[in-house]
């Protein structure tokens, strides 16, 4: 390991703009003659439109435009989309309702959008668009699952009966259930996942403009995958073709997913900027954000899983209802299908399963993916219902997971997954040691004297990054293919750019994707630029998230390199009058083994440009491409072990230790996979603790602001301990599996079953806030007492 | 936010004339509460009236175990003063728990008892210590002067100049934060001296600030946290939201209420 190369805790290059307040996020970007949008949004959760008045608006002060959904749809606008395709049992596919980006006769969430002011100052738009005069029919409202599935439910959208998208399923029914009837044990219980917003620290925000003299837009989005918007904006939406159409995701202040989708604003800003000639801002406020942006999970599961009378799974039955929310979001479909399913069998050997997946509309925000996407509601469902059924069967939640763990790889689960790698016992056993496992006994009984309720939990998750191979995802119905693309530049003096088709919005590539190249050519880590986030600049690219840069993007990037050394040796070698094998890349030059002749790498650079002695048929230029498709998904796993302390008298739960033991293959920077580790667990026990996006009957929401909305604070949070037992995977050239969504995956089942280990209750659903806490108690006090 | 013309007052008889003036005018004072309001577009003043300056509304002035504290004294004024912390601590941790820095550097206690929001710290120790609220035209007792959520004995541009207060021989306050606001979902003050027992109870209540006469009665003969162990609290006068029902918060008034008095020792 070099001091900057694979494995070096090199600080974070992008951190000296971001702490010295230099960053240019999509909000700083000020475009000559620039105008601001504010969207009139619907009061309601469900109604008609029976008309809109404007002339109060269009008189006020600065006002340029007041620009409606008919006009938009009038002017071929398209509907926005789900780009996944999933079909039902029998064969049919979904039921995706319309989504215009501004709804011209029906709302059906509480701030859709119906009309657009555009004024000369941020002020006056706002000011307008609460002039503007929407007249509304109020209809029935459908707020949850269950009351978009009663039978008196009202219809959201007229071609999805019942507000069913998809009743979908995956594995083998029968065959489980004749499993479970031979069970010697059966666990069952009922799960929710809570809805969860995404809180980026940076709301979102878009500044379009339109130059009629080249017919030409370009687009500054707060977005996690510029070339997928650039994409969709063009195919689908059918703004501008792509050539006439520049999308550029400039710094980036957090996605969580909530960056990946196309949003009604940024279509309207771009289409609003052809119709008045001037540059389009918005920018979200807090408010704007809960209101608007996709939140994450929402779901209601039944689960049954059978053991034998040795302990080993014999059968897994899931149910689950998903939210969708009133509209389909662009991956929406794929996060209860394909992204959770297909990791049921979690970190064991489960011969049969079987899961259905009933997808639903209701009146609220549409949902999609949020850290982990999928993986975090199936880890939470496996690892709650694993330690539940070894209370349950009166053994140890550890031993249970040991025996049955996947031991062999590559293990082909019933639903679909094939695990390369791994060594599940022991991230278990470094985890165990590291939070004192057998030393909690005295640790309870002492808190009990002290009046405290102790509990310890563990969760044992596996998640799957970097979503492949392109061909698979497409049999299974997504619209695009999950390879990246890269380019190397290596400049006449030396110096080196990467062009990424992946986006940091936190993650931290600007410096480990440098590492890798700096390690690769022997070259210095300052001598590395990463270019990413411009559709002008970078040709394509599928973005980030699903932990897929480093496993998927870096692949791509490891690829271009082998090009550019192979170029790198045929010139060297023709220069040196050598071999190319004899040559070593390195210490900035590149180096007939074994003698002192040398090239500086700056000399192959410049000899490559000059052009003056190239091998016989070269081009000139040092530059390669290349687009890398994964294989398989990758597969990172660990154990992670939640110690809390109850207080009987108030339900407050304290987290004592938190400790973490991950297998993420190799990892390039252990300080930036530490801090990504760190960041998941405190989401996730944002999740398990504290947040919760609530809705009244009628469609409002409860939670819209930090007065309700619980975020996790730092005085809530212990010091992590994070460790790594890591295994190679096999099946990408560096060996990455993925961090980014790996601390919010398997965090909510570790903390949940400490809290219901510590109150001897497991009939507790997230967020375990203290009064929930509390009144669990109180019954299971009552329930003691009555016994 | 809405436009507003801003006017700073040199003492409460300028605000009062400044205010009188104003078409629909407002007093601000750390605007933690205005502002926000008004950022969100649910208030939309002329003319907002600042008092953060007003120099016969600021200072703390401590006269054997009398205390006075100007109206537009900050939470962090409060919390530093060792004046006030050598006869009542207890107010000053109250302060020091008010939101985070920022808020406490801005917000005043004028505007904090002022507003009465059902669950702000401030009114439950203005009760409990049977202080006086002084305005610019009269003096309050507590008593009188909190009568219901967000809402006070406040006549129209009526303006708070300090409150005073006796400091008592033990006092405590112990708060049960809101998860995601802090703010109090409960919050007991005890004060105990040579005029008996006071108990007030913010965050909790349906219709505000309230004492707790039980409680002080059961303290007036037994000032210990065990002398509370026989008494309920009915839930059917507790505010009731996604945080916690009415049942929670009668369960908090207690149990913080034993915290408090623990804490007073
Ligand atoms: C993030 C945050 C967290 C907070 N947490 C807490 C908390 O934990 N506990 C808590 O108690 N509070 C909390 N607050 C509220 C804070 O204490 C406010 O400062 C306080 O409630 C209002 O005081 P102010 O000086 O800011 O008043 P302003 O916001 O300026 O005014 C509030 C109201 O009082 C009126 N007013 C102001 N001064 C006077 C006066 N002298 N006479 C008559 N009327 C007057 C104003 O006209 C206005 O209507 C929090 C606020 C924020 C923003």
């Amino acid at each position: 390991m070099s001091s900057e190369g694979i494995g070096a805790p090199v600080k974070r290059k992008e951190d000296k703009r971001f702490t010295t307040g230099k960053g240019k996020y999509t909000d700083d970007i000020r475009m000559e003659n620039q105008a601001y949008a504010a969207f009139v949004r619907s009061p309601h959760a469900h109604a008609k439109v029976k008309g809109i008045n404007t002339s109060v608006a269009e008189a006020m002060d600065g006002v340029i435009a007041v620009l409606n959904g008919a006009e938009l749809t009038g002017d071929g606008i398209g509907n926005i989309i789900c780009g996944w395709a999933i079909s039902s049992k029998d064969g049919s596919p979904m039921n995706m309702g319309a989504w215009p980006a501004m709804a011209s006769e029906t709302v059906r969430y509480t701030g859709d959008a119906v009309a657009v002011v555009v004024a000369e100052t941020k002020a006056q738009a706002r000011a307008a668009a609460e002039a503007v005069d929407v007249d509304y029919e109020e209809l029935p409202v459908a707020a949850n699952i269950e009351a978009a599935l009663a039978s008196n439910a009202p219809q959201i959208h007229e071609n999805a009966p019942g507000n069913v998208i998809y009743d979908w399923e995956i594995g083998e029914k029968d065959a489980t259930d004749a499993a479970l009837a031979g069970a010697a044990h059966i666990t069952e219980m009922d799960i929710t996942n809570n809805r969860l917003a995404p809180n980026a620290m940076e709301a979102r925000a878009a500044i379009a403009t339109f130059d009629e003299s080249d017919d030409h837009y370009t687009l500054y989005t707060t977005s996690q995958n510029p070339h997928v918007a650039r994409l969709v904006l063009s195919a689908f939406y059918a703004v501008a073709p792509e050539n006439k159409l520049r999308v550029i995701a400039p710094d980036v202040g957090g996605g969580f997913g909530s960056k990946i989708y196309i949003y009604p604003e940024e279509i309207v800003c771009l289409w609003a900027s052809m119709k008045t000639k001037r540059s389009i801002k918005w920018t979200s406020d807090r408010s704007e954000a809960f209101l608007t942006d996709a939140h994450g999970r929402d779901h209601i599961t039944k689960a049954k899983m059978g053991f034998d009378a040795n302990g080993k799974i014999v059968g897994f039955k899931v149910a689950t209802k998903a939210n969708f929310g009133a509209y389909m979001s662009l991956f929406s479909s794929a996060v209860p299908t394909y992204l959770y399913a297909t990791l049921l069998s979690g970190t064991y050997n489960i011969p049969n399963i079987y899961c259905e997946v009933l997808a639903v509309y209701s009146n609220t925000n549409p949902v999609d993916a949020y850290r982990g996407a999928g993986r975090p509601e199936a880890s939470y469902v496996v690892e709650r219902m694993i330690e539940t059924a070894a209370r349950e069967m009166g053994k140890d939640p550890a031993e249970l997971r040991r025996e049955n763990f996947v031991r062999e790889f590559p293990h082909q689960t019933p639903v679909i997954m094939n695990y390369d790698s791994g060594d599940f016992e022991g991230n278990l056993n470094q985890a165990m040691t590291a939070a004192d496992w057998s030393g909690f006994p005295a640790r309870k009984a002492e808190a009990a004297a002290r009046g405290k309720m102790r509990g310890i939990g563990m969760a044992c998750y596996i998640e799957a990054c970097g979503i492949a191979p392109s061909a698979a995802v497409g049999s299974l119905g997504a619209g695009v293919g999950l390879w990246e693309s890269a380019e190397v530049r290596v400049n006449p003096v030396g110096t080196i750019e990467v062009l990424t088709g992946s986006h940091s919005h936190g993650q931290g590539h600007e410096t480990t994707f440098a590492q890798v190249v700096a390690e690769r050519f022997g070259v210095p880590l300052d001598s590395i630029n990463i270019v990413h986030g411009d559709t002008d600049k970078v040709q394509f690219g599928m973005g980030t998230y699903g932990s897929r840069s480093g496993p998927v993007g870096l692949s791509a990037i490891v690829k271009a390199c082998d090009k550019v050394e192979v170029k790198v040796r045929k010139i060297a070698a023709h220069l040196l009058e050598c071999n190319e094998d004899e040559l070593t890349i390195g210490d900035s030059q590149v180096k007939v083994e074994g003698t002192n002749k040398a090239l500086g790498w700056h000399e192959v650079g410049l000899a490559a440009y000059t052009a003056h002695n190239l091998p016989a048929d070269m081009e000139p230029g040092l530059k390669e491409g290349a687009f890398y498709d994964p294989e398989n998904f990758t597969f990172p796993m660990g154990c992670f072990i939640a110690e809390v302390e109850v207080d009987p008298d108030t339900g407050v739960t304290e987290i004592i230790k938190f400790v973490a033991s991950d297998d993420f293959g190799v990892i390039i920077n252990p300080m930036i996979v530490e801090g990504q580790v760190h960041g998941g667990i405190a989401q996730g026990i944002g999740q398990a603790m504290f947040e919760e996006v609530v809705y009244d009957d009628n469609g409002q929401q409860l939670s819209g602001s930090y007065m309700d909305y619980t975020m996790p604070r730092a005085d809530d949070l212990p010091s992590f301990v994070v460790e790594h037992h890591n295994t190679r995977c096999t099946t990408n050239p560096l060996g990455i599996k993925g961090c980014g969504e790996a601390g919010a995956i398997g965090t909510p089942p570790a903390i949940i079953n400490a809290i219901t280990n510590a109150i001897g209750d497991n009939n507790l659903s997230m967020p375990a806030t203290p009064s929930k806490v509390w009144a669990l108690i109180q019954s299971s006090g009552a329930k003691i007492a009555a016994e | 936010m809405h436009n507003t013309t801003y006017h700073k007052a040199r003492n409460a008889a300028d605000a009062a004339s400044l205010l009188s003036g104003a078409e629909d005018g407002t007093l601000l004072a750390g605007g933690q509460t205005l502002i926000p309001t008004m950022k969100a577009r649910l208030a939309a003043p002329t003319d907002l009236v600042d008092v953060s300056g007003a120099s016969d509304m600021r200072g703390i002035i401590v006269s054997g175990n009398r205390v006075t504290i100007g109206a537009a004294t900050t939470h962090a004024e409060v919390a530093g003063s060792s004046e006030i912390r050598a006869v009542c601590p207890s107010i000053c941790d109250l302060a020091a728990n008010i939101g985070d820095p920022a808020v406490r550097n801005r917000g005043t206690i004028g505007g904090s008892v002022a507003n009465n929001d059902p669950a702000a710290d401030y009114p439950a120790a203005m009760l409990a210590l049977g202080a006086t609220i002084q305005t610019n035209t009269r003096e309050i007792a507590a008593d009188e002067f909190f009568t219901g959520m967000f809402d006070t004995a406040l006549d129209e541009g009526e303006i708070i100049t300090g409150v005073s207060f006796t400091a008592p021989a033990k006092g405590a306050y112990a708060k049960f934060p809101n998860p995601a606001s802090r703010y109090a979902m409960c919050g007991v003050f005890v004060a105990s001296g040579d005029a008996g027992t006071r108990v007030a109870i913010t965050g909790a209540g349906s219709d505000g600030v309230f004492r707790a006469t039980d409680m002080e009665a059961a303290l007036n003969s037994n000032f210990s946290a065990s002398a509370l162990d026989g008494l309920s609290v009915d839930a059917a006068n507790m505010l009731s939201d996604i945080h916690g029902d009415s049942a929670y918060r009668a369960n908090l008034v207690k149990v913080m209420a034993k915290r408090a008095v623990t804490g007073a020792g």
